[in-house]
């Protein structure tokens, strides 16, 4: 059966996929599509909406093949799900994460009118459709006789080889067009070595932050580090982690107020003992 | 299946895309929607190109798979920018035209 999808690139109506195949297959892929569209629109983290896109794209791939369309089908696959979603999941990692979509309306009741309007768009179009009679599918696909790609290729390199000779001028632009966005002027000049090695004793803290887990019960990135005194410090935690337990419910193990305090006795002893070295150094 | 229960579902994918843009406040949210969108014309011209047997909309289908590819690099790179200048990802907290 995979071959014949795979394969679909002849025979009546484009395609040699048995009837039954093609109905059972259509209505698997378009509950799935369905599906994941509706609950990319609906589900609150930008990761599940990406990865429910990745279902629509992926149905929507096994649609072309079936159509007679192999061609298409493994662009989808590759471009649409291999480069354009992983774009997006670079994107959502780097900005998307810990910025929580707010849910208060900017514009009072837009979600409900959004609804309402999408609700008439589909009435609209699917009545339109529905009066226009599209028929059954052609009965040989003509251009599809000798293969798909061969037909494809032909029609891109000799009807449209000039839209498509356009288009690698807009792929060069839109590839310089991101680098430039993205570049980010420095305004400042780099700090030097030794700026930054004095900068580091001036503040205080010469060691790094302490990273999560250690001296804890656990060996986890949600963990907080211990202090030497066995209370735990909320610093050692990424924000953004710290922001999802939260958010889970889960238990805010990295108590600030337990840390302030642990972290001023700890100033107090090395104040101490500071002092003690003084009175020893006279 | 006919090409026609392949359009109804095209277009039934466009509205779920439309009124994504319409309620989500997260522009790469936005974005994602509207590549909803555009996946449901592709999909709407693949049937197309099989009722009338030619191959005709399968290219015009490949065309506008480039174009989106393009303009969600720019349309990111775009989002990073704003965010870099404003902290925030949010449609709605992009307005500085507005004062």
């Amino acid at each position: 059966m995979i071959q014949h999808i795979i394969l679909a690139n002849g025979g009546a109506g484009g395609t040699n996929l048995d009837p039954l195949y093609g109905k059972v297959m259509f209505w698997i892929l378009a509950v799935l599509a369905v599906s994941g569209g509706l609950a990319m629109i609906l589900v609150r983290q930008a990761v599940h909406c990406a990865l429910m896109l990745a279902v629509v794209m992926l149905s929507l791939a096994v649609m072309y093949a079936m159509q007679g369309a192999p061609f298409l089908a493994f662009v989808q696959v590759i471009v649409y799900t291999g480069a354009v979603l992983m774009l997006f999941l670079f994107v959502v990692m780097l900005i998307g994460v810990t910025s929580a979509e707010s849910l208060k309306e900017t514009i009072r009741g837009q979600r409900l009118w959004a609804g309402l309007a999408g609700i008439g768009l589909a009435v609209l179009l699917i009545v339109g459709i529905g009066h226009a009679a599209i028929g059954t599918a052609a009965p040989q696909t003509s251009a599809n006789s000798t293969d798909n790609l061969t037909g494809v290729a032909q029609l891109i390199f000799t009807t449209y080889v000039f839209p498509f000779e356009i288009t690698s001028a807009l792929l060069i632009t839109a590839a310089l067009g991101a680098m430039v966005l993205a570049h980010r002027e420095r305004t400042s000049p780099k700090p030097t070595q030794r700026e930054v090695a004095r900068r580091k004793i001036e503040s205080g803290q010469v060691a790094p932050e302490p990273p999560p887990g250690v001296y804890a019960l656990h060996n986890a990135v949600d963990m907080p580090a211990r202090l030497p005194d066995g209370s735990t410090t909320s610093r050692s935690v990424s924000s953004a982690i710290a922001q999802r337990d939260v958010e889970l419910g889960l238990d805010p193990r990295a108590d600030i107020a337990t840390d302030l305090a642990a972290e001023e006795r700890i100033e107090t002893e090395r104040q101490l003992e500071a002092g003690a070295r003084g009175r020893e150094d006279q | 299946m006919s090409p026609a229960a392949y359009v109804f579902l095209a277009v039934i994918l466009f509205v779920i895309g439309a009124v994504g843009v319409l309620i989500r406040r997260n522009a790469i949210l936005i974005f994602m929607s509207v590549e909803l969108m555009l996946n449901a014309c592709n999909l709407a011209f693949v049937s197309f190109a099989r009722l009338h047997g030619n191959l005709d909309g399968q290219v015009v289908a490949f065309f506008v798979m480039v174009v989106a590819a393009a303009e969600v690099v720019v349309g990111l790179a775009i989002l990073m920018a704003i965010y870099r200048a404003r902290k925030s990802a949010s449609v709605d907290d992009a307005n500085l035209l507005k004062y």
